[in-house]
């Protein structure tokens, strides 16, 4: 059984249709990526997923006692809160000092616990982030933008982190990238994302699809292009199982 | 020797400093000063009622800070930056709260007492609604921590725990409304904000983690209301501005502590 499923969800915010007829699952132990526009609705197909939202038509089934980790988008934090890394673990429940530990050396920031968050690096930050959501004992870790911020070797590193994470705890991972060259070679499936699903499969079936070519160009990878992608384009002739 | 009057108005302080360190922290944190003195602006209008409808100041005052804070949330988001909406509800409510009293006839109306604080007229019932409206205050905030402070650092975060940063976000307006209302007669309207923001900002160089600030908070706020009890019988000033001037000092007392501790 799959661990996710979405069956025909549609959702909108304020009369704007953000997602429609979407159907997607996510299999244990896979890395799947959503790519798509700005606007395209894949944060809020993360959210969907995650429960933090209810669709407005459609389902979303989970795996009965599916435990999710989840990864935001690099948080703000108040300089004026004061937080050392191990109580950050603690929220929104207290854990033992050994399984906070190991969650830090999974996400390799082990030698972080008794710094203040404010004092962390980029990279260290989103490290910590990680070892938060592995606390959970995850069967699906869904990270939003998790490198948003972070250079390249640092980005590149983030994910190299997750694909070890990923194959010792053997959890299913689920995020979102504008960084198509870095996660396109780290995905196992890569869901092309434009208000719908214009295609999914392995990166090299998504990135010869026409619809991706579409949406992201073909020359740089598609990261130029990204940005430019203003229209909606015809293809509305999918069919997924109602 | 402190005669009875001076005891409830020494008990009265310290209730409202708990309540204000603690509640404090938090918008500090989350930015909320602009928005506590709308609330507590607002309240002023609510005495004003209070005084026409011939009813408790506490319940006028709570009634118009709550309706006030939804008025907030429910206008942000809506074409202004929040800190022009809270400036044009803060100063337009206090205006109006001022025309208001005008109106009341036959009471003579010492509106320095609202606006300041009389802490020295607190009677016993006065100290009861005080300490009640305190505890409740801390307890709604300690029995919510973890929640509180998940909705504080992030939303996505709080969601994907289960938590819904908006109920978080009520409940911290609910604290803010009691405790405006409970302080109107220690500090008055205008300093009620300083009250929640300078013994936590006080805190903060000393705090590692969130609850040792509050902690810090606390102690701090204790130390100002009873301090300023004491110098205000002492040189005769208004008791109100005296606790809130000692807060600053320690303020500035825990920053140039931070620096000479860095060195």
């Amino acid at each position: 059984m799959s661990l996710v499923q979405t069956k025909d969800v549609a959702v909108s915010f304020g009369g704007k249709q953000v997602l429609s007829h979407v159907a997607v699952a996510i299999e244990p132990g896979e890395i799947v990526t959503i790519v798509g526009p700005n606007g395209s609705g894949k944060s809020t197909l993360l959210r969907l997923i995650a429960g933090a939202l209810k669709p407005d038509r459609g389902q979303v089934i989970r795996r009965p006692g599916l435990r999710i980790g989840y990864v935001p988008q690099k948080l703000q934090l108040d300089p004026t809160l004061p937080m050392t890394v191990r109580r950050f673990l603690d929220l929104p429940r207290r854990c033992p000092d050994a399984t906070a530990l190991a969650a830090l050396q999974e996400a390799g920031v082990s030698a972080t616990v008794k710094q203040q968050m404010a004092d962390l690096s980029g990279g260290q930050f989103q490290r910590v982030l990680l070892a938060r959501a592995l606390l959970v004992n995850p069967d699906l870790l869904i990270l939003d933008e998790a490198t948003q911020g972070l250079d390249q070797p640092g980005s590149a590193a983030f994910y190299k982190q997750i694909e070890t994470v990923r194959d010792k705890l053997g959890c299913a991972v689920l995020m979102v990238s504008h960084e198509l060259h870095v996660v396109m070679s780290a995905s196992d499936r890569v869901i092309c994302l434009n208000g719908h699903v214009c295609c999914e499969g392995t990166p090299d079936v998504v990135s010869s699809a026409p619809e991706y070519r579409e949406l992201f160009g073909t020359g740089t990878g598609g990261a130029l292009a990204l940005y430019r992608h203003e229209h909606d384009h015809a293809h509305h002739h999918h069919t997924h199982e109602d | 020797m402190f005669d009875d009057f001076l005891i409830r108005a020494t008990l009265a302080g310290v209730a409202v400093a708990v309540a204000a360190a603690v509640l404090g922290c938090f918008v500090v944190w989350r930015r909320m000063a602009y928005f506590g003195d709308a609330t507590a602006h607002a309240a002023i209008l609510g005495v004003a009622l209070s005084l026409g409808l011939s009813i408790s100041i506490f319940t006028g005052a709570i009634a118009v800070a709550i309706l006030m804070a939804l008025i907030v949330t429910g206008l942000s988001g809506r074409g202004y930056a929040e800190d022009t909406l809270l400036g044009v509800l803060a100063h337009s409510s206090l205006a109006f709260g001022l025309v208001a009293v005008s109106f009341i006839p036959d009471v003579r109306v010492d509106l320095g007492a609202y606006l300041f604080g009389d802490i020295l007229a607190v009677g016993k019932t006065d100290l009861l609604v005080i300490w009640g409206g305190a505890l409740s205050v801390v307890v709604l905030i300690l029995w919510r921590w973890s929640r509180l402070l998940m909705a504080t650092l992030n939303a996505d975060l709080a969601f994907a725990s289960g938590i819904h940063p908006r109920r978080e976000q009520l409940v911290l307006t609910l604290a803010l409304a009691i405790v405006v209302a409970v302080s109107i007669k220690v500090v008055g309207a205008l300093l009620i904000t300083a009250l929640l923001i300078i013994p936590a900002a006080a805190a903060r160089p000393f705090g590692r983690t969130p609850e040792a600030m509050a902690v810090g908070a606390v102690l701090i706020g204790v130390t100002s209301a009873v301090l300023g009890m004491v110098a205000a019988y002492q040189l005769d000033t208004p008791t109100g501005p005296t606790i809130v001037s000692v807060a600053a000092l320690l303020f500035v007392l825990s920053n140039l502590g931070r620096l000479v501790l860095r060195r």
